[in-house]
Parts: structure tokens; sequence; C-alpha cells
């Protein structure tokens, strides 16, 4: 089922395992039948983790979705809400309850708060007089969901804009033993490097938990060699770009969301032969994108440009798999062709949908309006004319175009300008307001608070210093065969992922100007291994390093450091942590105040 | 950004910036019209064969059949069927301890916390410590047996005790000091749950002014309560804290915030009001000026003009009928809506394009683009006109335009302009070239044909002879340029 997560090199099957057979316990806990009442952000979270035959397996006949007013009738002996920590929906599972108890039922109840019990909530449920009609509360630690072979999300939306803007440090605590769970499974990570507020805050909490487990020790051999700990907010360009893989390509145009995506369906009706066109279907197709799928993993981390002919490399093949059945002439010969259909017909959808999800990608980047905005992203990348009123964006808005691209590129402008000049800031925050409406000062205060729009205050612009000495931007950019990371955005290689690699080679000492030109304190900190567990390592045995993104990701980031792993010379193989995937829209979004109600 | 076209393509091919383009599109992506077909021709030959893929079964909105969110909704919709079977005795579960031995490891118990002894108890042993984990028995107590767990915790096994879920009473914190003691241990121990609970706690015995001078400096503990007052929306504490702190524009901002949730028009414009005297910066308090005289004028203009629909008197509104309420509509929709409704009215009038340009000052671009379109969408050919003509200090009149000709052809033909009108436009676009392709786009053959015989491009004019119409005058006009044998041609 989940057997990608295993092929890496670091096995994530295993914390995969351990989720699954802690959420067995539970529901075991509550003997009988049951129902589970789900909050329905989680539904997403948990198919990572489990199916639904898991949960039927141990009784669970019925769910649904938590709403205001009664539940639903079902003859089950317990319903289970599983709910994230929120009053909101505390209010909803009071309601819930009140409307059971009138109708004398015999069910009970329980609450599995993922991925954290909350005082505030049952505080709340007390208030509301339902507290006491819970047989069980209990919490299910989701901290570290295992996205894919080599990546780990906490799927926690907030995280940035909790940390950054609001000052609000859960997330981190989130962080911190999600991490010490890894190290438990895992063995202690002997290296730990950070840069950035949130990467220290996280590492000391780290130190501090592990000296109040001293009475243990952990007697797993190490599997990861390094930690490293970044905040988005060392890198805050990166996101604001473009991403130009693939599978950021899809994820800028459609939006991947725990690794679904849903395409308009146009494309994918399969017509049979013989069989008049039946009525398109309105319903979005929607796909799950993740390694376990051959053709996908090949080309997810590509350049867009080099997809064509990947796909169609892969056609001939094939094709040419399926001509061998004329070559098949003995039963034996027909049999062993047989037998590889399966294999092939798979192959053989993949290779139809892929070309199918190409072609609708296509239409956008081939378009006038997607080439002029990437036009201007690479200028402000480049550092051309970051000091004055942009056109392209004056005309963007005077087009009314959605204001998260407007707020994509202005950000993008101030973040490669080190903040903009008063008299274009004062500008750019006019024409917003006047086109958007003046709700947006709000917005504008938080990207403002956030350190992603801001007016220039006396010190110097320094990004033309980190663009050159990271190499940040590549003129020669190879989109086809790629020999460096600049390739995920054709051209601009992203800050994170160059921090990532010069710490590998030649170590961070070689950049200690940029480091400290970028906010926050940059440390390494050391975990003593008990004796006996430090690693013998073979002749050319690659180190492992988890990267952790503290406030996001971008899946373009995560192509890079895929494309390190796979070099040759690299030395080093690298598994990414965050707290949430992300692109530049939805983390704006994450920034926006009452974003629902207001986007255009 | 005003390069000449040379200086541009100067720039592009120097490669130092390199475009995300698809030049070598031939090759590229008619190589993924072949895989489409391949998978075509594949697709016949193993059609009989699709319902016994071993391809993971998937419905068609795309949730493999058996995934969570697909069964909620499945197990959903088949539930109504499902009769009530009549209810049974309630069975008491107060004693659910049931813990099944274990092998391999949990997540949960990993950190549940140590004995009392200190030790931590790795994951084999917790898992029989059932007390551990269930919670709720304890929470079921009655009030009065919660005396026995008032003992004698330190603050610190208390935050320790409280990390581990387990009961403990907070009312035996009863100085300053020891509540602090308290406060300052659950920050310590970095756990939010924690640090909020005592911080309800303080502030249920503490005054105001106290628990607020005592947080200036606990900044992490201040965050959390911060985050406590906005999750609980305790609006009116949260504002007092701020004031308290110093957070002048914290507090404007989040009064200023409230209006989202009123809808009354009425009252939203009288709550604004009260929002002009609030602390906020220089700019921002000139923008919350200019939103509540829009509301105010959007007031009045919505009440006159429901008024003169209704009436039936005003022609404007009768061939164009107002689609929705300009109310909170943002400044330059309004523009637009004036433009269309009331483009003539004097500069007196709250409701004149001109007049509301003034008072919100709207960069000229704007106002240009925005006037553009409503006149072209009314198809106001004179009005558009009149935009662009100015008279010089000679009289003379020509056609002058902040924006690009280009954009203004643009947002003509997206307004349906005629061929006669856009032909005006195209012709002042400066760039030969691209007046050129624009011409050929919107078929104004007139500029094509004079484009050509400016540059003297005999070639192109005999292509182009191809593709206007038979015995047209514009054929005409191109036979007569060809036999001309004044134009000196360059080719």
């Amino acid at each position: 089922m989940a057997a990608h997560l295993s092929y890496g090199r670091v096995n994530l099957n295993i914390l995969r395992e351990a989720a699954r057979k802690d959420l067995r316990e539970f529901l075991d806990k509550c003997a009988g039948s049951k129902a589970i009442v789900w909050d329905e952000y989680l539904t997403g979270p948990f198919g990572l983790i489990a199916q639904y035959s898991l949960l039927k397996e141990h009784e669970v006949e019925k769910m649904f979705t938590l709403k205001s007013g009664g539940l639903p009738a079902a003859d089950v002996k317990n319903i289970i809400f599983f709910v994230r920590p929120r009053l909101e929906l505390m209010d909803i599972i009071a309601e819930n309850v009140f409307s059971e108890d009138k109708m004398h039922s015999p069910r009970d109840f329980h609450i599995l708060f993922v991925p954290r019990r909350s005082m505030l909530c049952e505080q709340r449920l007390k208030e509301q007089g339902v507290l006491a009609s819970f047989i069980n509360i209990d919490e299910y630690i989701l901290d570290l969901i295992p996205y894919d072979g080599d990546l780990l999300s906490m799927e926690y939306e907030s995280a940035f804009r909790e940390c950054y803007l609001e000052n609000d440090q859960t997330s981190l605590y989130h962080t911190a033993k999600g991490l010490m769970t890894l190290q438990a499974l895992y063995g202690t990570i002997p290296q730990i490097y950070g840069k950035g507020d949130c990467a220290r805050h996280v590492a000391n909490m780290m130190l501090r938990m592990k000296r109040e487990f001293a009475g243990s020790q952990n007697q797993i051999l190490p599997v990861f060699d390094t930690l490293l700990l970044l905040d988005r907010n060392v890198d805050l360009l990166t996101p604001l770009a473009t991403q130009l893989t693939y599978e950021g390509l899809i994820d800028e145009i459609y939006g991947i969301t725990n690794g679904y995506v849903k395409l308009p369906p146009e494309k994918f009706a399969q017509k049979k032969q013989g069989e008049a066109s039946k009525d398109l279907p309105t319903e979005s197709k929607k796909m799950q994108l993740n390694s376990a799928e051959e053709l996908y993993a090949e080309i997810r981390d590509k350049n867009f440009n080099a997809v064509g002919s990947a796909l169609s490399k892969k056609a001939k093949i094939i094709s040419a798999a399926f001509e061998e059945r004329h070559n098949a002439k003995t039963v034996g010969e027909i049999k062993q062709f047989v037998s590889q259909l399966p294999h092939m017909q798979a192959a053989r959808s993949s290779l139809a949908n892929h070309t199918s999800i190409a072609e609708l990608v296509k239409d956008i980047t081939t378009s006038e309006a997607f080439f002029d905005n990437l036009t201007v992203e690479q200028e402000f990348m480049t550092g051309v004319e970051t000091d004055k009123v942009n056109t392209y964006i004056e005309d963007c808005i005077a087009q009314k175009d959605p204001l998260i691209k407007i707020l994509r590129l202005v950000c993008m402008q101030s973040v490669c300008n080190n903040g903009l000049k008063q008299k274009v800031f004062d500008y750019y925050k006019r024409e917003i307001l006047q086109t958007y409406g003046y709700e947006h000062i709000l917005t504008l205060n938080n990207l403002e608070k956030a350190s992603l729009l801001k007016p220039q205050t006396g010190s110097r612009n320094n990004y033309p210093t980190i663009r050159k000495t990271l190499k940040l931007w590549m003129e020669d950019a190879n989109e086809q065969n790629p020999n460096d990371i600049s390739y995920v955005y054709s051209g601009y290689a992203p800050l994170s992922v160059r921090l990532t690699q010069v710490l590998a080679r030649p170590g961070w000492r070689s950049i200690e100007e940029v480091l400290k030109m970028l906010p926050g304190p940059h440390f390494e900190e050391r975990q003593q291994l008990p004796a006996g567990l430090h690693k013998k390592r073979q002749q050319g045995e690659n180190r492992t390093t988890l990267v952790f993104f503290l406030g996001g990701v971008s899946y373009a980031e995560i192509a890079a450091l895929r494309f390190l792993s796979q070099m040759e010379d690299s030395g080093m193989e690298y598994i990414i942590a965050t707290t949430k995937l992300l692109n530049g829209t939805t983390w704006i979004k994450s920034l926006m105040d009452r974003p629902e109600s207001q986007i255009p | 950004m005003m390069k000449s076209k040379a200086d541009e393509e100067d720039y592009w091919n120097s490669s130092k910036f390199k475009a995300f383009t698809f030049d070598d599109e031939d090759d590229e992506f008619s190589r993924l019209k072949e895989s489409k077909r391949a998978v075509n021709s594949i697709r016949c030959l193993v059609e009989e064969d699709d319902d016994e893929e071993e391809v993971e079964k998937v419905s068609w909105s795309g949730e493999p059949v058996g995934s969570i969110s697909w069964s909620v909704s499945e197990t959903a919709a088949s539930n109504q069927k499902t009769d009530r079977e009549p209810a049974f005795p309630k069975i008491n579960t107060d004693t659910v301890t049931i813990s099944k031995s274990h092998s391999g490891y949990s997540l949960s118990s990993l950190f549940k916390g140590k004995t009392k002894g200190g030790n931590f108890q790795s994951f084999t042993d917790s898992l029989s410590d059932s007390s551990v984990r269930l919670y709720a028995p304890e929470l079921r107590k009655p009030k009065s047996e919660y005396k026995d767990y008032v003992s004698d915790w330190s603050p610190e096994e208390t935050v320790q005790r409280m990390q581990q879920g387990k009961v403990v009473s907070l009312e035996k914190f009863r100085s300053l000091q020891d509540k602090l003691l308290l406060l300052d241990y659950a920050v310590t121990a970095h756990d939010g749950n924690v640090i909020t609970a005592v911080l309800i706690y303080l502030k249920r015995t503490l005054s105001k002014e106290v628990l607020f001078r005592e947080l200036e400096s606990r900044q992490t503990a201040l965050r959390h309560l911060i985050h406590y007052l906005t999750e609980t929306r305790d609006q009116r504490l949260l504002l007092e804290l701020f004031r308290a702190l110093g957070r002048m524009e914290d507090v404007a901002l989040l009064q200023y915030k409230e209006h989202l949730s009123i809808a009354d028009e009425n009252k939203r414009r009288d709550f604004l009001k009260g929002c002009l005297s609030l602390p906020f910066s220089r700019e921002d308090s000139s923008h919350v000026q200019d939103h509540y005289t829009l509301l105010e004028r959007q007031v009045i203009i919505e009440t006159t003009d429901r008024q003169a629909e209704r009436g039936g008197k005003v022609e404007v509104f009768q061939k164009f009928p107002r689609k929705a309420s300009i109310l909170n509509m943002p400044l330059i929709t309004t523009l637009y809506y004036c433009c269309f409704y009331h483009y003539n009215e004097s500069e007196g009038t709250f409701s004149g394009p001109l007049n509301i340009r003034q008072t919100f000052k709207i960069s000229e671009k704007q106002y240009f683009v925005t006037a553009l379109a409503a006149r072209a969408k009314l198809k106001s050919w004179s009005d558009v006109d009149a935009l662009f003509t100015s008279r010089n200090w000679l009289g003379f009149t020509r056609k002058k335009s902040p924006l690009s000709f280009q954009r203004v052809v643009d947002i003509l033909q997206k307004n349906s302009a005629p061929t006669q009108v856009l032909q005006d436009y195209v012709a002042l676009v400066d760039d030969a070239e691209l007046r050129i392709s624009l011409a050929q786009k919107y078929k104004c053959h007139d500029i094509v044909i004079n484009t050509y015989r400016d540059l003297k491009d005999r070639q192109q004019l005999i292509g182009y002879r191809g593709k206007v119409e038979r015995g047209s005058t514009e054929e005409k006009k191109i036979e007569e340029l060809l036999n001309n044998t004044q134009i000196r041609w360059k080719n």
C-alpha cells in the first residue's frame, strides 16, 4: 500500500507503521462497533496513514463529517470525534452531544485530538457542559506524516503565520516533539545545524527534552548524520517565484493537497470505441501523485521543458513492449507476455494521464500572461530596476488581475530590493487599496510584519551581495540535463537549498558574511551518542541529512534537494521535512486577513 | 522598462536572462502529441482488459476506493437507509482499561513522561501503564474528590503533571510570587497547552493591571495570552492589553477589523467614522479616511440610483439595469460605475467621475483605463475620442494617452469596438511592426497597406494582396501602389 515509503535511503514506512499501530490501539480501546465523526480537514492527512480498510477491521462502521446540529443515526456503540484542537469545533461537538442526549441514546462518546490535546478545548467543552459525556479523551500524535519516500510533512498550514506574524510558537513545540519521535525511531541525530530564530528555538527545545529523558539512552544506530533546521524567513524569496518543475507547476496551477490534485476532467474522458462520446463528466478528476507511480517519480522533478521528451521516450518504450505480442509465438512466450500485461497497462494509463496533465500545463506556460509574469520575476531576481514602480505590476492592477498574483510580485520586488523605496511602497499600497478595497490594509500590514513587503529602512540593499556570493542566478541553467539546482527555476537557484549545499561542502564558514546578512542566528550543536553507536562508515558511503523547513517548503526546493542527492559526487542524501508544503499563492493566502471573503 | 525594441532584443539575446520559452517547440511538444498518439493506439489494444487491471481501484472523483475521504461520503450516503434498532440499556464502559500487550512501539507512548521516580519509561514499559493514557476517569470525578489531588506539588511538579494530562489544582498557588513562579515553569516547559492553562488561571485570579504589568517582562507568556484572547474573541480585553503595552497601531487595526462583521451599510459607515480617530500610522489613517468617505458616498449614490432605476425615467438604467449594488465595492469599481451611469455630471456632485478622481487622488492612468473601459462598454465612441483629444497652444488637436496605444486597442477590442473605431487607435501605435501585427489581427487593411508603403516593402505588400478580398477597394489600392513607379521599393 505504501511501499514507496520504503524505497528511499531511510525507511519511512517504520514511521507510518508506528502511527498506524497507535491508531489501532486507540480504536481497540473503544470496544464495540463505532462511528467516526471527522473534522474534514483531517481526512487528507489521515489518508496518508491509513485506508478505510484499517478502520473497518477495527469495527468502524460509519464515518461522518463534523457538522452542527444532530448526529446522523447509526446503530453503533461508540461515537468517536477525530478533531483538531480548535475552539469552534468544540462548539459543534457540544451541539452534537446535546442533541444526542435528548434521544436517550445508548451511544458512548470519545474524542481523539490530533495532533495534541488542548486544555483550552477541554475547558470549552466543560463550559458547554458536555465534558463529562466523554468516556475517553485522548490525543493522536501525528506530528510528522510520511508523505513520500524522502518527504515528511506536518501538514500544519498556519505554522508560518503563527511563527512570524503572531509570534506563537506552538508549531515549534510540535516540531521539536516530532523530531524527538523521529529520533526515537531512527536514532539520535549527532549533529544539528540551524539558521534563524525558530531554528534556534527548536534546537533548544530538542536539547532540553533530551536532557529530560536522560534516564533512557536511545540504543538505535543513528540513520541520520545531520539535522539542518532552516527558518522560512531566512529565504522569503524562493516560494514567491513561480516553480518551473513539472510537479511545481501542477501545484502552482491546480494545487496539490495531501498528495492529491484535482484536474479539469475534459482531457481525461475515456472514450470507448464505437460508443458515441458520452456527456463529459463535470466533476473534476482527482489523482494521487507520489513516487509509487514509476513514471511520475521519473518526471516530477524535471524542468517542465524537459518533460515532453521524457514522455515521448516513455511512449516509445511502451509501444515497443506492446508490439512484442507479434513476436510471441509459442505458448510459453504468450504466457510470458500476458503475465507482463498488468504492469504494461498500468504504465500505459500512467503515461496517458501525464500526457494529459502536461498538455494542460503547457496551455498555461505557453500563454503570454505566463511569459510576461515570468519575465518580471526574473528581472527582480537578477536585480533589474527593483527600485522603481514596475509597469507590468501597474498594468496588472489596472486589469484587476487576482490580488494574490499582485501581492506575490510586489513582495518579490520588495524582498529583492531589501524593502521598497518609500515612494514606491506608498504608490503600490494606494493602487492596491483603491482597486481591491481598503479593507486590505489589514493584509498589507500582515505582509509588512512578516517582512515580505516593507519600506526600505536606512540599511543598504544587500540582496545583490547575497545573490553573487551564493550564486543565486546562473546564466546558463541547463533545463534538459541539469548540472546545477538552478534548473528548477530556469536560472534562479533557491537560496535555502544553496545554504544546504554549501553546508555540506565547503561548510558555512566560507559564507559567514552572507549568513550575517540573513535574519536570525546560525549555530551548530552536537548530541552525544552512547558508546558503540558511532557509525563506522564504509568507504564511499553517503551521509544522510534531514533538512527541516520551518514555515514551509515548495516542490521546486524539494526537487533541487533530490537533485543534490542524486549528484554522483555530492556524497550526501537528503530527507526533507517541513511544517507544510506550499507555493507562493497558498503562502500569501495564509497571511491574508479573512482571505475567503476577499479574494476577487 | 521603456526600452526600444532593439534594446529589448539585445537584452534577451545577451542570455543574461533566461526566458522560459518553448523555442524548440516543434521537437519538444510535438513529442507530447506523439506520446498521446502512442497512448491512444495502445488503448484499443487493451480495452477489453480494463476491468481486470491490477491498478488500484479509483472512483471517478479519483479517490482510491477505500480511502478515508471516499469512505466518509460513502458511509454517510448509505446511512439514511439504516433503521435504528431499539435502544439498548447503557453499557457501563467506565472501566475500559484494556491494555493489550503489544510488541513494537507506538508513538503516543513515547513521550508520555516520567513516573514519579523520575525515570523515563521506555515505550515497552509505558504500554502497561494505562493510567497515564486514560485521562477520562479522572476528569469525570466529582469535584470533592479533587482534594485528594491537591497534595503538595511544587510548581515544577505541577507543570509536569499538567504536561502528562493529569488533573491538578492550581488554586493552591495563591500569592503573586507563587503564581508567577508557576507561569515561569510553564514557559520553560514550552508546552503551549500548559502555558495557556496557567494563564487562564492567572487571568481569573489577578487584576488586569498586575497581569499586564507582569507579562511585559514575559514575552512568551504574553504572546500566548494574546493568542488565547484572539481565539476566544475576547476583543475588549485584547484591546486593553494592547493599550497597556502601548501597541497603539495594533489597537487601531484590531478595532478597524471589526467593520468587516457589520452588515448594515449605515452602521458600518458610522463605525468607520468612529475609526478615524484611532491611532493609525500616518499613511493608514489617510486610507481609512478614504474608506469612510467612499462608503459614505456609496450609501448616497445607492439610494439615489435605486430610486432612479425604480422610477424608470432615466434611460441609462433602463437600457443597462444595474447588476449589483455599489455598496462596499472597491474605489476603482465605484469609479467605473460612475463613469458608466454618471459620466457627464458636473464636478460638484458626489457621483461625478471627476469629483471622485479628485477626492481620492486617483492616478491619471487608473482614471483613464477605467473611464475608457466604461465608455467603450456603452459604445459611446465620441466620449472615447474626447478622452484622448488635447489641444496644444496653437489650437491643433492631437491624440494623447497615458497608456500605450496598444493597451488602448486591447481595451477597446475587449469591449467589442468596431473596426472603424479600432483602426483610429491602431494607427497611433508607434512601433511599425507592432502596428502591422495589431492591424492584421483586427483587419484594419488600410493601416497594413499604408505601413508597408511607408516601409517601402514591396514583397510584403504583394503577400498581403492575397489576404484581402478579391475585387475589394483594398485590393485596388494595393494594385495602385504596386504600379506606382514613383515609389522606390526596397525589395
